[in-house]
């Protein structure tokens, strides 16, 4: 379990977190959802420790990230993953090296072993081998997506971190990740945490899902109860697309029928 | 506010070497980087400073022969003066300079790509030291290479003046030759290795420096790698003077 306890974190006086309490559980896929530029990003990078909070705790069970100095974050980080929202994978080294990356700087396995584990990674997030020697450059926005998953996960992760996964995918593909993600984490019971924007994603595989607005914690919640939250703002964002609104009349008819 | 700004570089620089002359997390990947930097900043420096040197040493000749013409002046000076230059100033500040140009704007604008498009967050996120995986390779394969370049400089520069004599009457080569050889001080190649070494520290942890440091877009990588080329020449100009007072006044 991760537990946030009153965050914040200001640049140069401009306070994106404003005290943020909340908890992200096992086996689920914890989203964090919010319009862009509401501090989705700056959360999850303040939760792995890449910025420094100026108040509050970050618990990763019971191990609290502010207090520790850069060797034992280092040892924590070892148990985590991360997609970023670019992908961020090395461009100077293809694809097997780049899941096998993690594998070398801090497994003890051989070349062999490793080169077997990376494998099975990529094929967890159904890549296609013909790829595993192309360059990042050289392969598609979601093939680079789901290749930074299978690095993130090489090392058998606790925590996994993905920071908009499906931001500019198509529809198919954006689901196929989504899915991805939830399965590996049922599957290896991790701590999951997602930044989205997208409501298919939401709808998708939102277990647990903490709405943020203007760097307060407006909800927190799950895909069944999001449509009727009451919640002034929450109905903006998860109504700002027509189908949904749709939705909405469509479940308020059967609820007063 | 330019004071605070600058004891506030100083303080930043200085924190990131302590993170780069920090142990390895793993030898084994850090040997490997060292040998594929020895290639891409030493090997690859190789054409243009044997081009610039080639050049320089035979122009420098050429001048010095024509601009100190005198019938009282033994023909060997102008070899002697050649060769002085080349050992004492040319093969190392000024090639220096030049490879601060070339090393510098590589190494902050590759540092700074991987810090704007987070490979340097993925690294960190991994639990890797990324100023030590990332800078220090390139600062123990630059310092390493740099004396193998100055001396070739010094061998490629000398060829070059020795070149006028043989394909032209400007001066004859049985002078040169005897000019070069003239009150030879091996102090002075040891003098020049040695700032050399300075000089490439200085290239490489300014130049990454600058590059890790990066913040923004691809804009800002660029100025990152001209601040980078900046700053390192100065420094390079200003240890030199102090270099030098030490080692030959
Ligand atoms: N490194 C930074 N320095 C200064 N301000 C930042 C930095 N990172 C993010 N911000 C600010 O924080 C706010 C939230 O950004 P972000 O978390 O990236 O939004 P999003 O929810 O779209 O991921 C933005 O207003 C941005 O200007
Ligand atoms: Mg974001």
């Amino acid at each position: 379990m991760i537990e946030l306890i009153d965050v914040h974190k200001t640049f140069d006086g401009n306070e994106v977190l404003k005290g943020i309490s909340t908890t992200f559980e096992e086996g689920k896929t914890n989203l964090i959802i919010g319009q862009s530029g509401s501090g989705k990003t700056v959360l999850m990078k303040s939760v792995i420790g890449l910025h420094q909070i100026e108040q509050g705790k970050i618990l990763y069970d019971g191990r609290n990230i502010p207090n520790m100095n850069s060797g034992q974050l280092r040892e924590l980080r070892k148990e985590m993953g991360m997609l970023f929202q670019g992908s961020a994978l090395f461009d100077f080294m293809p694809v097997l090296k780049n899941v096998m990356f993690p594998l070398e700087m801090f497994s003890n396995m051989t070349q062999k072993e490793k080169e077997e584990r990376a494998k099975f990674c990529l094929q967890c997030v159904n890549l296609d081998p013909s790829c595993f020697n192309l360059y990042p450059s050289e392969i598609s926005g979601g093939m680079q997506k789901r290749v930074a998953i299978a690095r993130a996960i090489a090392l058998k992760p606790r925590y996994l971190f993905c920071d908009e996964p499906n931001s500019g995918l198509d529809p198919f593909t954006s689901l196929g990740i989504d899915r991805l993600i939830h399965d590996i984490t049922v599957e290896f019971n991790m701590i999951t945490v997602v930044n989205t924007h997208d409501m298919n994603s939401v709808m998708e595989i939102g277990d647990n899902i903490v709405f943020i607005r203007k760097g307060h914690k407006e909800w927190q919640g799950s895909s069944a109860n999001i449509f009727n939250s009451g919640n002034q703002y929450l109905d903006e964002f998860v109504f700002a697309s027509n189908l949904n609104k749709k939705i909405k009349q469509a479940n308020d008819l059967i609820m007063n029928n | 506010m330019f004071i605070l700004d600058f004891f506030k570089t100083i303080g930043r620089y200085t924190l990131l070497m302590k993170k780069v002359f920090s142990r390895p997390d793993k030898w084994k990947m850090t040997f490997r980087q060292i040998v594929i930097e020895m290639e891409t900043l030493g090997l690859s420096s190789l054409g243009i400073v044997f081009i610039i040197s080639i050049f320089i040493g035979a122009i420098m000749t050429i001048q010095l022969k024509l601009n100190t013409s005198n019938p009282l002046l033994p023909e060997e000076m102008t070899g002697y003066a050649t060769r002085d230059t080349l050992l004492l100033e040319f093969s190392s500040t000024i090639m220096c300079l030049i490879l601060a140009g070339k090393v510098g704007s590589n190494i902050a604008s590759e540092i700074g790509s991987m810090r704007i498009t987070e490979q340097i967050d993925a690294l960190e996120i991994m639990g890797i030291n990324s100023a030590n995986y990332l800078i220090f390779p390139k600062i123990v394969a630059f310092v390493l290479m740099i004396p193998c370049l100055v001396v070739m400089s010094m061998a490629v520069g000398l060829f070059g003046g020795y070149c006028v004599g043989v394909f032209s009457d400007i001066i004859s080569s049985v002078a040169y030759i005897g000019g070069i050889q003239l009150w030879f001080i091996p102090y002075y190649v040891f003098y020049s290795i040695v700032k050399s070494l300075v000089f490439a520290f200085i290239i490489t942890s300014v130049s990454s420096y600058y590059g890790y440091y990066a913040y923004g877009g691809a804009l800002d990588v660029g100025k990152a790698s001209t601040n980078a080329v900046v700053n390192s020449s100065i420094l390079i100009l200003l240890s030199n003077l102090v270099i030098t007072n030490f080692m030959l006044v």
